[in-house]
């Protein structure tokens, strides 16, 4: 049986001959992970090496697994590894629907079925009818809502967090904070948290790894 | 870079190879350009019986006796015309940049950079000839004069009539490549402690941003200087005629019955070669010590001042410049519908469409060839700077410094240096005189363009947002396709536009590729120069401003329209 949910094995990073980061732990389902560091201390190039978007400028070895399946050399659509980042990131040219859609796999078919899925999403986050809204006319918080859901749509089997609650004001981080961890854990996905601010980790509870 | 995209499809396997086919079909015609026309200039010409090495043509060169003059007005015309368009464009910037009146002059940069340089030439040629609107606006409680004043004002001896038409055109080009340069370079801080440290706005912009700045627009100052040096429609409006310019005799003997005569258009445009290279190296030097000097200046201490004289001077410059077009165009119009018109009248006695109705259906084809032609050459253009674009993104092939130089080979080599060869080797391929050699010749100059003009918004579109597209599961093409094109779908509309307008302004190419055969409303345009009947001429010169324009209107409301909803994205 393999071991559910997210493993570093051995993982080494380096720039210009200097390791950054040297990580070798495992995620359960449900739990978060709060990796802490300076700037600079390689907490983001992390985890674009665990969701394969590293650049060709750092040398990188280690094993990713992702429910006991090595996914290190699979390309970053083919891991189901979600990310959400600082910002939003919601597609401009898209509508709020529409950025939901772009998360929904193509197994799910039909016009019907699909827009039944992104009505039920808004639902959940508190935004039903706003399917046909311009992203840019959101607030922050209604926005991370939406990015948050795009990325649970998408159907991943584990999720990195790039500080994405730093941008928000005390009032609606603390919220996000909780429907991210909530989702996360009814979802039965492993975490993983890259933060500097020790709010998040404390507000995570989990364990905290930290990169000098 | 993206990694990990897939490599399985023969799409992309091709994609690695598009930056050196792109790099292909731009430098290999000049080079093959340029063999063949050094080629005859030797002597060696099997199709004409020059089957030896001789020197005999340039004998015959600089035999003729107009060689001296026409070397010196090509070297001193395209020196001054380069020097004010770069001191105008520096003292603007200096003097102006983050006012509002800054943002106005960038709006208006578009529009101007549209307008084809023939366009231009006519329009100024008709505001400041003897009968133009300046003198009919200042006669005769002015001047006093009643009728023409019988002066040389057009295509006159020293070539200030050509100067000041290059200028008006390589002003905006050059603004919009410094507005570039100034992107990249953290101008604000430097500008703004320069001013702590109590130096005038003016001075505080030439000590500390202009050398930056001139070092990434050097290339393109580069391209006016070969440009303004060599031009030939520009000079058949504008430029002396006795004798012409060195490019606009080359294009005389290529086009002479005499077949000959060949032998020595070749060697002048060899010739013509060896002129802007050593005009070149000279500037390069004149860099070097103007740059000493700099330093010498920038360690004296001096705060400076004048600061209003030069904001007064450089705004005057900027409006006399772009008037120069606006009110060229204007006059087009007005030519285009005048019905009899007497001197001094400022406006025609009377209006009629008559000009444009007797002209309708020999407009109508022409407009279609120049469309077409412009239509493929700025699609094909387009696709190989996008191919060139996400290959650099997907396998990292950043062009180098020296990549740099070879997409600017086409706008530096002078054309008549290379395409008089083109033509030769054309024509023995049985490859020229048709719409498709004219396409080929015209992405050679288009592709240049579209790419300068996309790459940066290209390179500066967040990454982050094709990373969070990958996780939810597209691949590298639907990043491109469904998230970052559509993202970019204003400066491609621009960059297609840009391109759109090159491709129409283009005269030598299109003729000699085209073998006089194509006919565009540029060829169309610059060849009724001769006629001087400025009714004609303005119908043609306005169809094609307004060709080259209506792709810039495109890229303005396009996604205007598309993205009324989208916020994000109104100024992207």
């Amino acid at each position: 049986m393999p071991d559910p949910g997210l493993t570093l094995d051995g993982v080494v990073i380096r720039r210009d001959g200097r390791t950054l980061v040297d990580i070798s732990d495992h995620v359960a389902p449900g739990e978060v992970l709060t990796v802490m560091g300076p700037s600079g201390s390689g907490k983001s190039t992390l985890l674009s090496y665990i969701i394969g978007t590293l650049d060709a400028g750092f040398a990188a070895q280690g094993q990713v697994k992702l429910n006991g399946t090595d996914i290190t050399d699979l390309a970053p659509e083919a891991r189901h590894v979600g990310i959400l980042f600082q910002d939003d990131l919601l597609f401009p040219h898209l509508s709020v629907g529409e950025n939901l859609a772009f998360g929904l796999r193509a197994s799910i078919k039909g016009r019907a079925e699909r827009k039944r899925k992104i009505d039920a999403a808004l639902e959940d986050i508190g935004l039903a009818g706003f399917a046909a809204r311009d992203p840019d006319t959101l607030s922050g918080g209604q926005k991370a809502r939406v990015s948050l859901m795009r990325m649970l749509l998408s159907g991943p089997k584990a999720l990195l967090l790039d500080e994405p609650f730093s941008r928000l004001d005390t009032e609606r981080r603390d919220k996000i904070r909780e429907l991210v961890f909530a989702q996360a854990r009814a979802n039965g996905l492993p975490v993983l948290l890259v933060t500097h601010d020790h709010a998040d980790a404390d507000a995570a509870g989990g364990r905290v790894h930290r990169l000098d | 870079m993206t990694p990990r995209c897939d490599t399985t499809t023969a799409r992309a396997r091709l994609l690695p190879w598009a930056p050196f086919l792109t790099l292909a079909i731009m430098v290999g015609p000049v080079v093959a350009g340029v063999l063949g026309t050094i080629g005859p200039a030797f002597g060696y010409m099997p199709a004409l019986g020059g089957d030896a090495i001789t020197l005999t043509a340039f004998v015959m060169l600089f035999d003729w006796p107009g060689i001296t003059r026409a070397s010196v007005l090509s070297v001193t015309t395209g020196v001054a015309a380069t020097s004010l368009s770069l001191l105008l464009v520096a003292l603007i910037c200096a003097a102006w940049s983050g006012s509002r009146a800054f943002r106005i002059i960038e709006r208006m940069l578009s529009p101007l950079l549209s307008v084809p340089h023939a366009a231009a030439a006519f329009g100024l040629a008709f505001l400041i000839a003897p009968s133009g609107w300046i003198a009919r606006a200042t006669s005769p409680w002015l001047t006093g004069w009643d009728r023409p004043p019988d002066l040389l004002i057009l295509q006159d001896p020293l070539g200030l009539s050509l100067i000041a038409g290059l200028v008006v055109k390589e002003v905006p080009f050059l603004l919009l490549m410094t507005l570039a340069a100034l992107t990249q370079i953290r101008t604000v801080q430097a500008r703004d402690t320069a001013l702590a440290l109590g130096y005038a706005p003016v001075t505080a912009w030439f000590k500390t941003i202009f050398p930056r700045v001139y070092a990434q627009i050097r290339l393109p100052v580069y391209a006016v200087l070969a440009f303004s040096m060599t031009v030939v429609d520009v000079s058949l409006i504008l430029g002396p005629t006795t004798p012409s310019t060195l490019s606009v005799q080359i294009l005389k003997w290529m086009n002479d019955p005499d077949l000959s005569l060949r032998f020595l258009a070749s060697a002048a445009a060899v010739w013509q070669l060896a002129l802007v290279i050593g005009t070149l190296i000279l500037w390069r030097l004149a860099e070097f010590a103007v740059a000493r000097l700099g330093r010498i200046w920038v360690t004296t201490g001096t705060r400076g001042g004048a600061t209003r004289s030069i904001k007064a001077l450089s705004l005057t410059a900027a409006i006399l410049s772009a008037s120069a077009i606006a009110l060229g165009i204007l006059g087009l119009l007005v030519w285009s519908f005048a019905g009899f018109w007497s001197f001094p009248d400022l406006l025609p006695g009377t209006f009629t469409t008559r000009t444009w109705m007797r002209h309708t259906t020999n407009l109508w084809p022409v407009i279609t060839e120049t469309l077409i032609i412009a239509s493929v050459s700025t699609f094909v253009a387009l696709l190989l700077t996008l191919a060139c674009l996400e290959a650099e993104e997907r396998h990292g092939l950043k062009p180098g410094t020296r990549a740099l130089w070879l997409l600017y080979l086409p706008l530096i080599v002078p054309q008549i240096a290379f395409l008089t060869g083109l033509q030769t080797l054309a024509i023995y391929t049985g490859l020229d005189g048709n719409r498709t050699a004219v396409i080929a010749v015209h992405i050679v100059f288009v592709l240049p363009y579209v790419f300068l003009s996309l790459a940066d918004p290209f390179r500066a579109w967040d990454a982050r947002y094709g990373r969070v597209a990958r996780a939810l599961g597209a691949g590298c093409d639907g990043v491109l396709w469904r998230v970052r094109l559509p993202m970019l779908l204003r400066p491609i509309l621009i960059a297609s536009a840009v391109g759109f307008a090159v491709s129409i302004g283009q005269f030598l190419p299109t003729l000699l590729a085209g073998a006089g055969r194509v006919q565009t409303l540029t060829t169309e345009a610059v060849a009724l120069a001769s006629g001087g009947d400025r009714r004609v001429i303005s119908v043609y010169a306005l169809s094609q401003t307004a060709l080259a324009l209506l792709p810039f209107a495109l890229a303005l409301f396009v996604p205007a329209i598309l993205w009324r909803n989208r916020r994000g994205l109104r100024h992207a």
